[in-house]
C-alpha cells in the first residue's frame, strides 16, 4: 500500500505539471478531500446502528446457527478463524451486506469482522490468510441485483434495463471464483 | 415499491423481533453496540482521507487519462473497445469516478448498444478495489496487505474479460 499510495501522488503530481495545470493540486486538496468527511459521516450513524443491531443479533445466537449450516464453506474458505464465532458471524453479514448490495451497511459489517479477525492475529501489521480471502471475495463483487445500475439505464432510456442482470450474475460468479481459487493459490505459494 | 425496498425493514423488523423473543434487552445491546459502530467509523477517517487525496490527484491530474491514451493502441489491437477501457481503469479506483464514465458511455452508445451492455455489466460485477483494501485494512491498523490487491486486479481483469465474452454470445 505504501508503494501503491506514493505511486498514486507521485503521478499525480507530475502530470499535473506536464499538463500545465498545478491548480490541480490545490482543486483536490480544498475541494476533494472534504468528500472524505461526507463519506465519514455517512459511516458513522451507519455503522454505528449497525452494529448497534448486530449485538442484538449476537446475542440471540441466531448467526450460530446459520455458521453451523456452512461450516464446511468456512473451513474452507476462512480457516484460521473458523471456529471464532463473533469472526464468523461478522464475516457472514458482511457477505449478505454486499449479496444483497446494501453496500454502507456491508462496510461497517466489514470492519467489524476485520477487528473480529484481527483479535487471533499474531503479527499485528500483518494480513492472516483469512483476512486476504475475505477481502478478495468482497472486492471481487458478489451484489447480486445492481440496481443502482438497472435504474441509471432506465433513466437514460433503455428499451430493458433490467436485461443485464443474468449477464451479470454470470460474471460476478465467475469473477468470484476467479477470485477464490487465485486466492487459495497465493495463499499455499505464500507458505 | 419494489423488492429491494423490502429488504431493509424485514431484516429490521426480523432482528428485534426475534431479539425481545428471545429475551434480549434489544435497547441496550443497540446502544451498547452503536458506541463501538461509532467509534470504528471514526477510527478509519484517516486512511479514507488518505487514498480520497491520491485517487483523485490521480484521475484529475490527468495521470489516468495518459495510461489510457497509452494502452489503446494495445487493447484496439486485440480488439478491446477503448470506450470501456476508461471504466475499466477507474472503477477499481474510485465508485463516484466510475459512474461519471459510465454515464458517458450510456449517453454516447446507448444502454443498449454492445458497448452499453458491456459497461453495464463491468459496473454490476466489479469493485472499487483500493478503497475498500485500504478501509478495511486501515480499520485494524494492518499495512501488509500480502497478494489482495494483485487478486483483486486479476480477478477485475476477469471480469471486463468475461464481461465482454458474455455479452457477445447472450445478446
Amino acid at each position: 500500500m505504501n508503494t501503491l499510495w506514493f505511486g498514486l501522488i507521485s503521478f499525480g503530481l507530475l502530470f499535473s505539471f506536464i499538463n500545465k495545470s498545478p491548480e490541480t493540486v490545490t482543486n483536490v486538496l480544498f475541494f476533494e478531500i472534504e468528500k472524505s468527511v461526507e463519506l465519514i459521516l455517512n459511516l458513522i450513524p451507519i455503522m454505528a446502528f449497525w452494529t448497534g443491531l448486530m449485538r442484538i443479533v449476537e446475542k440471540t445466537n441466531i448467526l450460530n446457527k446459520l455458521s453451523s449450516l456452512l461450516r464446511p464453506f468456512i473451513r474452507y474458505l476462512f480457516k484460521d478463524v473458523q471456529y471464532d464465532v463473533k469472526a464468523v458471524n461478522a464475516i457472514l453479514m458482511t457477505l449478505a451486506a454486499n449479496l444483497l448490495g446494501i453496500g454502507n451497511s456491508a462496510t461497517a459489517f466489514g470492519i467489524k469482522a476485520m477487528q473480529e479477525m484481527q483479535r487471533s492475529n499474531l503479527n499485528k501489521k500483518k494480513a492472516t490468510n483469512a483476512m486476504c480471502m475475505f477481502l478478495i471475495i468482497n472486492v471481487s463483487s458478489i451484489q447480486l441485483i445492481p440496481l443502482n445500475i438497472i435504474k441509471l439505464r432506465a433513466d437514460s432510456g433503455s428499451l430493458a434495463p433490467s436485461e443485464i442482470m443474468l449477464p451479470t450474475l454470470i460474471v460476478t460468479a465467475f469473477s468470484t471464483m476467479v477470485a477464490i481459487l487465485l486466492g487459495k493459490y497465493f495463499e499455499r505459494k505464500e507458505l | 415499491m419494489n423488492l429491494s425496498d423490502m429488504i431493509l425493514p424485514i431484516l429490521i423488523g426480523f432482528i428485534l423481533f426475534y431479539g425481545i423473543y428471545k429475551g434480549v434487552d434489544v435497547y441496550s445491546a443497540f446502544v451498547e453496540g452503536a458506541i463501538d459502530g461509532g467509534k470504528s467509523a471514526l477510527k478509519i477517517f484517516p486512511y479514507i482521507l488518505a487514498i480520497i487525496f491520491a485517487i483523485n490527484l490521480f484521475i484529475q491530474s490527468g495521470a489516468e487519462a495518459f495510461i489510457v491514451r497509452t494502452l489503446t493502441p494495445v487493447t484496439s489491437l486485440i480488439g478491446f473497445p477503448t470506450e470501456l477501457l476508461s471504466l475499466a481503469l477507474v472503477k477499481p479506483l474510485s465508485g463516484g469516478g466510475s459512474l461519471g464514465v459510465f454515464q458517458t458511455v450510456l449517453d454516447n452508445y446507448g444502454a443498449d448498444s454492445y458497448i452499453g451492455r458491456c459497461a453495464s455489466v463491468i459496473m454490476g460485477s466489479s469493485e472499487t478495489i483500493f478503497y475498500t483494501t485500504a478501509v478495511y485494512f486501515g480499520s485494524v491498523g494492518i499495512s501488509n496487505y500480502r497478494y489482495t490487491i494483485k487478486v483483486g486486479l486479476l480477478s477485475h481483469a476477469a471480469t471486463i474479460l468475461a464481461s465482454l465474452i458474455v455479452c457477445k454470445l447472450m445478446f
